[in-house]
């Protein structure tokens, strides 16, 4: 065996025996596991850049901006010839994605929060892992399987409740166009819903471990001043994860941005124009490219599904970049 | 002087019925996400179990629209080549980049692989399937195998998180030992950190395949799907279950969709078994947190 060489990094022999020795020893090693760590940074630029080189045709044809300013999506209208107005308008889909998005965070954010209290705080102890592990069991049913039950299961049981909502604030002044109906079932809400179950369990994960890092002092403190249990959570627990929480919901956003089979399932795949309704049949900027990718066929219509993706990864690196500088600054404290 | 009464403003009896009813509140939430779990498992189960059969797991789909029999083999075996062929591309790329992550790592540029293994946990699976599709099926068609290069890249970032944090766990009184007796760095990380940590290694392992085993997404702009005959060849374009689920699921006929309730009870059995068989392997690991 060789001399021990715990410094790494030896230059590259030039003589064959040598060579082979290289080969076997830390240097080389060490220049393999850099390579393949750095093969994600490589990943995540070359999807920047794959994503805008496809969807180039589209942008030059039409104008990088023109697919932000347009709700009309009519690939049929699509002529190769003219460059004006763009049947391309891809607002709706991003009204979409953060309306289902952001409605999907409203449900799971408050339950997902009280889940992970009632774990780390409540529960007796020994049934504390357990609970953990049946809530972690929500994030392994597939996408596929969430729209499937969503379209079978869900629908009938939130069909009476949607009729009442647009029955009742749907004729309401002013807001009544959020929740107008007629409810088909198929709908932004009934995506939201099934959102909500799939962001549950992730937003859970990274609160309880938030709130099992409050300080003991704090919460030995709060309890010693004769503090209940519930004002010792408020005040030790809850109090210093306020940043922590924040950062888990957009961890769970940037989730409920992306997911896409099931919300292509169960949302009705309307892609015309804005549908503002929550009870509307809608599409988002996933879904849409779900749909429409392998029968694409009309002038630019592939292209302009590229672009719907490069904005779609633009929003979810934004979205998952703040959402782990807050946890990492919560981390740190 | 200032006592809890004050701080909280309420009498003592009053404070401790408020917080019996943010307990019990807590606790109703609970069982509500129980409740949801159970509702989806129980649902798949009874729908699935009346169309499950022996039968549904060796043959194929009858190919004509809405007609009844047949199975998902094609599917399944689908599901498993292109996932098998993405873990042997993921696990060790994922392996070695962990090895740097928690053996090398240091300074700014590992810290930027870190912080972009945790971006891409988070990008959108079916942007993964439109970069495949840009790099690989405009030259050489749909295929299993472009399958395989999604799911690879889907399976990656989580194998990396997983893995750094078991090498993280094992004990560096091992590492200074080993390397005391005149091992090189190299052979402290193969023969001495990596099978300690081993079994905490396969549950991230396994817990990426379950994961990949569901996706359905990237897979529709990449091995496309092929209900009609058993595909083995992982060039030419192939099924999995999760594209015959999504496929025969939103179909409209009736026989499809009992097919689709079988396939799904199939899958996440499939996924419930690797699972719990990872945390099987959590529970015999050597280091723990």
């Amino acid at each position: 065996m060789s001399a021990v060489d715990v410094r790494l990094g030896r230059a590259a022999p030039r003589d064959r025996q040598g060579a082979v020795a290289w080969l076997r020893g830390d240097g080389f090693f060490r220049v393999v596991v850099t390579a393949c760590a750095s093969l994600v940074l490589l990943l995540i630029a070359g999807m920047v850049t794959f994503l805008l080189i496809e969807g180039f045709d589209a942008m030059r044809h039409y104008g990088f901006f023109s697919f932000l300013t347009s709700t009309r999506w009519a690939p049929s209208e699509a002529d190769a010839t003219r460059s004006s107005p763009n049947p391309y308008g891809i607002v709706q889909f991003i009204y979409g994605t953060l309306l289902t998005s952001f409605l999907a965070m409203l449900i799971a954010v408050p339950v997902a929060v009280a889940v992970a209290l009632f774990i780390t705080n409540f529960a007796p102890q020994r049934v504390r892992r357990p609970l953990s592990s049946i809530v972690d069991l929500l994030a392994a049913v597939p996408s596929v399987v969430y729209g499937f039950w969503g379209i079978f299961a869900l629908i009938p049981v939130i069909k009476p409740v949607g009729d009442f909502l647009a029955g009742t604030l749907g004729k309401l002044p002013v807001v009544g166009a959020v929740f107008a109906g007629p409810f088909f079932g198929y709908s932004y809400f009934t995506a939201s819903i099934v959102l909500a179950i799939m962001v549950l369990p992730i937003v859970t994960a990274v609160c309880r471990e938030i709130f099992l890092t409050a300080p003991t002092a704090w919460k030995e403190g709060a309890v010693a001043l004769g503090a209940t249990r519930w004002e010792m959570v408020k005040v030790a627990v809850l109090r210093p994860s306020r940043s922590g929480i924040l950062g888990a919901s957009i961890l769970g956003l940037g989730r409920a941005l992306g997911e896409t089979i099931a919300v292509t399932m169960v949302i009705g795949n309307s892609v015309l124009t804005i549908n503002k309704s929550v009870f509307s049949q809608g599409a988002t900027m996933s879904s849409v490219i779900a749909n429409e990718f392998t029968e694409a066929t009309e002038p630019f219509h592939l292209s302009a599904l590229f672009v719907v993706g490069f904005w779609l990864l633009v929003v979810a690196l934004i979205v998952n970049i703040v959402a782990r500088r807050i946890v990492a600054a919560q981390a740190a404290l | 002087m200032s006592t809890a009464a004050d701080t909280f403003g309420r009498g003592l009896a009053g404070r401790r019925r408020r917080g019996r009813a943010v307990t019990g509140l807590l606790a109703v939430l609970m069982a509500l996400t129980i409740g949801v779990l159970a509702w989806v498992l129980i649902y798949v189960a009874l729908q699935g179990f009346q169309y499950l059969s022996p039968s549904f797991l060796v043959q194929n789909p009858p190919g004509i629209p809405g007609a009844g029999g047949g199975g998902f083999f094609n599917g399944i075996l689908g599901s498993f080549i292109v996932v098998g062929v993405a873990a042997v591309i993921a696990v060790p790329l994922g392996i070695l980049s962990a090895v740097y992550l928690s053996e090398y790592g240091r300074g700014r540029w590992s810290n930027a692989v870190s912080f972009f293994t945790d971006i891409l946990i988070g990008i959108p699976t079916i942007v993964t399937g439109a970069f495949v599709y840009s790099i690989w099926v405009i030259h050489f068609g749909f295929s299993g195998f472009a399958g395989s290069l999604a799911l690879a890249i889907v399976m990656l970032p989580l194998i990396i998180r997983t893995t750094t944090q078991m090498l993280q766990l094992v004990p560096d009184e091992l590492r200074e030992g080993s390397l005391a007796l005149g091992a090189t760095k190299r052979q402290t990380v193969l023969r001495i950190v990596l099978p300690t940590a081993l079994p905490g290694i396969i549950t991230g392992l396994m817990l990426a395949v379950a994961r990949a085993m569901g996706e359905t997404a990237p897979l529709l702009l990449t091995a496309l799907g092929n209900d009609l005959f058993t595909e083995t060849n992982p060039g030419k374009r192939m099924s999995t279950l999760s594209l015959q689920i999504f496929n025969n699921a939103i179909s409209g006929y009736k026989a499809n969709q009992s097919r689709a309730w079988a396939g799904a009870l199939t899958l996440v059995a499939i996924v419930l078994i690797l699972t719990t068989a990872a945390r099987f392997f959590a529970g015999r690991s050597k280091v723990s947190r």
